[in-house]
């Protein structure tokens, strides 16, 4: 029997009299007999608990996990601190197993955890208005580019090379399939290439689309960017590490139009790339662009303040070819884990795993530069990622520690093929000065 | 259901008011009762130039929108700009509650569209 | 009272509800240059404040756990416990996804194996688990049909054709894919009119999309016939599986002839919905269109996996790295636990359970398809209605009685329209509870109209305004 369908034999029974009918099989006429599977599926039998646990267990026990080695790979997904109170709360089953709030009354959990979340997004971000999330950042930072080329009616957006290659791959399918042109700004120093954007901006341009801290650390200068797209008319759309916005200056005071992230770092586990959250946020002249759900504030008609789920009409659901976006779903459990992790940190403590993630990440950036075999590409400010060179190969580094019980960092060939050799190192608050030390003297033993 | 004598009517459910050259348009009492509780209007651009049948905007409910086809062609001259703040307006007086000023081109095409009396049996047909 | 607060409401200046360690490295000069002016106006609250804050929340949720939640087309079945506990294994929840392939040896086992799974379960050839979600899932499928005519230099396929029931996401990822799209209506018995579609399909047809069973949940039995007739005009099918929770073990989407398709884990496979995310939404395709799947592709060779980045016909990436994973791990064990016996019961019951409600329900509410059903059906108005009561306020007044409404006004052709879909995980008394509720406000409404109007009573908040939320937006928290 299986533990999950309460039928029992006499139910079975019961029913099927109940509805004259005399075998369940017979259920099944409208489909036509030579569609029908004959031996049924060619899969294992069923398992008990204790079996799947097992054989799901030995898959897990095979990988190598933070909690074993530490972990100074980023490049988009980061091992930050997770307080216990967010597991617990985004393991409660009143959230976890309800579905997209479509009834308001009986969903005001959700529509208010959410309406918090969307808050907490714009205080950080400096935005006016904030969605309910999207898949992930790369997601999200496509969404924002269509949401812009549908916003000036303009067939090309502008994006820095120095996005994260994976959002930047997900922005060309996006782009491609519905013919809208994408021009790729280039590198100069580690920066974008403000003066390529004065020189290549036209009136086609939708957006200029800048990540900062861009994939390799460095914290972009938005002045000239800035001025740049909006004396075209264009939008700036900027795309962030929201534990960064503990203390950078923040996309609103940056001028930027929209501002997207992937908000993992926002008590979500890495869980091997998903599920994760995009965030999306615009200045208030957009709502109505924005596509994915919002959750707005009214009354009952007792005047007891209540949540719904509001400019719907965006939505697939009503407009159909019309919509905004296909999405029909946020991440809502993972938007209640950012939520929830935001309310614990709080006001003092983004700021302060900002701050120790900057301190500890300059430290190591000190320590493996010191002896002069490594270096950094470029002198430049950078908040917990950045980039180190070396004559030694990428590769053989990664396998020493490996070896010595260290993940390093993203070999930066990977995506950046000027940077031959080149690794960029991630250093959260969680990574702590004996792990940074090791790292180094395996990084000095290898010369 | 409230008709006015002396307007052009559309089958997409759009009033038009004719003066000179130029052309009033909104949607009907039919069109803004069946939609329910306005809540949004979208508005085209001034000097817009159009053809008949292109879209100059959108009506929203909570739960439905709807475009808005301009059934003549010519150039925008005004759009309400108190319905974005005033949807409910629409709810109130719809043939009030202008949407655009349009300066005709091609007064032909008024030929094309329905009186009060063809609007109703129009209506009834449907319905 | 119930609890009304915002955790802005909560905080008070100096509450902290974390802990670090201390800085144990020297500071680094932060240059004001950089900084933000002034710091986020997040709340500060202790753990204690949190924690009641968000169980008092979560009180306010309905949820699967606490009862039946029959929203047609949305499989609200239970979630496994075991599910939750296996993805939550340190091994896979913190796993970064771009460690060395050799450190992830199992997850890319699980993956290989699921995808394999999800072909043998469906009769397609490959799969990728990439798509977060169904939405994301159909992207992914029209991309790959987009790709597979441009390989064919067939560049003047630019129409989609879907069902009058189609879900409204057929559609709006049609145009976002770049497609117009044609509506083609149902004939009286609920399936597709085959004359209307031998009219639209023509050399500029690049697909039908098509739900089998379809959102009336009954099943297109001309399902070969349709094949056939997309595959001569030189188009091809896919298939929305949002009802597959109907025909597991039963029938296969490659066998009926289709040719790309989605399924939805957090439906069919009992992954919780989590209150609208995430999901996963993994597309199979037939061998003919494998090269066009999203990149990077598992590969196995002896018992080690890689990821192939090496695809160049393939249309590219929709998400980050490798999909939900975490999801596709709960789905994973549901699989396992399953077995082909266990989720061939799945659709017998699910069928079974849908057919005993719909007839229990027919002395009262019209049912405008009368046939046998698949795993959902949809009834339209109440038979006996002097006072008007619409679907709404029944939807409304069953939150009285501690249920879930069906999804309502959907599919668009029935007018009224309540779609149940209860699904295998409810028992005989949890089926006889909902209709006896459905019986008891079908009787209401001839003789105590206003209780229903009404309606919700006993909610934490009663009718809620969405006019007032939509002409006036406030979608943030301000002091």
């Amino acid at each position: 029997m299986f533990p999950y369908i309460p039928a029992t034999d006499d139910d079975i029974k019961y029913m099927l009299e109940k509805i004259g009918f005399s075998s369940v099989e017979d259920l099944f006429t409208d489909i036509p007999e030579d569609l029908k599977l004959k031996d049924g599926l060619k899969l294992d039998p069923a398992k008990s608990q204790l079996e799947v646990e097992a054989i799901v267990s030995r898959l897990a026990n095979r990988n190598i996990d933070a909690s074993k080695m530490p972990i100074f790979l980023g490049a988009g997904v980061y091992d930050h601190y997770i307080p216990a109170v967010v597991n617990h709360i985004s393991s409660r089953a009143e959230f976890y197993t309800a579905y997209t709030p479509y009834q308001p009354e009986i969903s005001q959990g959700t529509l208010q955890a959410i309406f918090e979340y969307q808050s907490m997004i714009c205080e950080l971000t400096d935005m006016d208005v904030a969605n309910a999330s999207l898949y992930d950042g790369a997601s999200a930072l496509a969404e924002a580019a269509l949401m812009a080329v549908s916003v000036k009616k303009r067939p090309q957006v502008m994006a820095s090379s120095l996005i994260n290659p994976e959002s930047l791959t997900i922005l060309r399918t996006y782009l491609e399939s519905q013919n809208i042109d994408l021009v790729l700004i280039p590198m100069d120093q580690g920066l974008t290439d403000a003066d390529y954007i004065r020189d290549n901006i036209s009136e086609q341009t939708a957006a200029v689309i800048i990540q900062s801290p861009n994939f390799i650390g460095y914290i972009e200068d938005l002045t000239q960017i800035e001025e740049y797209t909006h004396e075209n008319a264009s939008l700036l759309v900027m795309s962030v590490d929201p534990i960064s916005l503990g203390i950078l200056k923040t996309p609103g005071q940056l001028g930027a139009d929209i501002a997207v992230g992937e908000g993992q770092s926002l008590g979500n586990p890495m869980n091997f790339g998903g599920p994760h959250l995009g965030f999306m946020a615009c200045k208030n002249q957009f709502i109505r662009k924005m596509p994915g759900r919002i959750i707005g504030q009214t009354e009952d008609k007792e005047g007891r303040r209540g949540f719904v789920s509001t400019l719907q009409t965006r939505e697939q659901h009503i407009r159909r070819e019309k919509a905004t976006s296909n999405i029909c779903s946020n991440q809502a459990l993972n938007a209640l884990a950012a939520s929830v992790y935001l309310a614990t940190l709080g006001k003092k403590g983004i700021k302060e795993v900002a701050e120790q993630s900057w301190h500890k990440a300059h430290y190591a950036m000190r320590e493996i530069t010191k002896s002069g075999h490594y270096s950094i590409v470029y002198d430049r400010p950078f908040f917990k990622e950045f980039p180190i060179k070396s004559n030694i190969d990428a590769d053989k580094i990664e396998k020493s520690l490996l070896e010595s019980g260290i993940i390093g960092g993203y070999k930066l060939k990977n995506s950046l093929p000027n940077l031959t050799n080149a690794i960029l190192y991630c250093v959260t608050e969680k990574r702590s000065r004996q792990e940074i030390d090791r790292l180094v003297t395996v990084l000095e033993g290898l010369r | 259901m409230k008709l006015i004598e002396g307007l052009y009517y559309s089958k997409d459910h759009e009033w038009v008011k004719v003066e000179g050259e130029y052309a009033t348009i909104g949607i009907t009492d039919y069109a803004q009762d069946s939609l329910g509780d306005v809540v949004y209007v979208e508005l085209p651009d001034i000097d817009d130039e159009l053809d008949a049948g292109d879209e100059i905007g959108i009506v929203e409910s909570v739960k439905a929108a709807s475009d808005i086809y301009t059934p003549l062609s010519g150039k925008v001259v005004a759009v309400n700009e108190e319905l974005v703040d005033t949807p409910e307006a629409i709810n109130k007086d719809p043939y009030a509650s202008w949407i655009i000023k349009l300066e005709i081109s091609q007064v032909e095409e008024l030929e094309k569209l329905m009186t009060s009396q063809e609007y109703e049996a129009f209506i009834k047909q449907e319905g | 009272m119930t609890y009304s607060r915002l955790i802005f409401e909560v905080s008070k200046e100096g509450r902290v509800g974390y802990s670090l360690p201390a800085l144990d490295v020297p500071i680094e000069d932060i240059p004001t240059s950089i900084k933000r002016s002034k710091d986020a106006e997040l709340p500060q609250v202790s753990e204690v404040d949190l924690i009641r804050h968000y169980t008092n929340l979560s009180q306010k949720n309905y949820a699967v756990d606490l009862g039946i939640y029959p929203l047609g087309s949305c499989t609200m079945k239970y979630n496994p416990k075991i599910n939750e506990d296996m993805a939550s294994l340190a091994g896979f929840a913190h796993i970064h996804p771009l460690q060395p392939e050799e450190t992830v040896q199992g997850a890319m086992e699980l993956l290989y194996k699921m995808e394999r799974l999800l072909c043998e379960i469906t009769g397609m050839s490959a799969y990728t688990l990439q798509p977060a979600a169904g939405a994301q899932g159909e992207a992914v499928g029209l991309m790959i049909i987009k790709a597979y005519h441009d390989s064919k230099k067939d560049f003047k396929r630019n129409r989609i054709i879907v069902p009058d029931t189609a879900h409204g996401t057929n559609p709006a990822t049609a145009s976002m894919v770049g497609y117009k799209v044609t509506e083609v209506k149902s004939d009286k018995e609920g399936n597709v009119d085959l004359e209307a579609l031998s009219q639209a399909l023509a050399d500029d047809v690049a697909a039908l999309m098509l739900t089998n069973p379809s959102t009336l949940g009954l099943f297109e039995s001309n399902i070969k016939e349709i094949a056939d007739m997309v595959h001569k005009a030189g188009a091809l099918l896919y298939y929305d599986g949002a009802n597959a929770n109907a025909i597991l073990g039963i029938t296969r989407p490659g066998d009926m002839g289709f040719d790309v398709m989605h399924l939805n884990l957090h439906k069919t496979f009992s992954t919780p919905h989590g209150g609208g995310g995430p999901g996963s939404g993994p597309v199979g395709v037939v061998k003919e269109l494998e090269d066009f799947l999203p990149k990077p592709v598992i590969k196995k060779e002896g018992d080690s996996y890689s990821f192939d980045y090496n695809r160049p016909k393939s249309i590219g990436k929709v998400k980050s790295f490798y999909g939900n994973f975490a999801v596709i791990v709960k789905a994973y064990s549901y699989i396992l636990t399953m077995g082909a016996q266990g989720l061939r019961r799945v659709s017998e019951i699910a069928v079974l359970n849908a057919n005993y409600m719909m007839k229990s329900l027919l002395d009262h509410y019209e049912l405008p398809y009368d046939r046998t059903c698949m795993h959902e059906f949809v009834l339209s108005k109440l038979k006996d209605n002097p006072n008007n009561i619409n679907t709404k306020q029944i939807a409304k007044r069953l939150l009285d009685f501690r249920l879930h409404p069906p999804t309502t006004y959907f599919p668009l052709i029935v007018s009224e329209a309540m779609m149940i879909e209860p699904t295998e995980t409810e028992s005989l008394e949890s089926l006889n509870t909902y209709i006896d509720a459905l019986i008891r406000i079908a009787k209401e409404a001839i003789q105590a109209p206003e209780l229903i109007k009404e309606a919700p009573h006993t909610t934490s908040v009663k009718l809620l305004d969405e006019v007032k939320a939509a002409r006036k937006p406030i979608v943030k928290w301000t002091k």
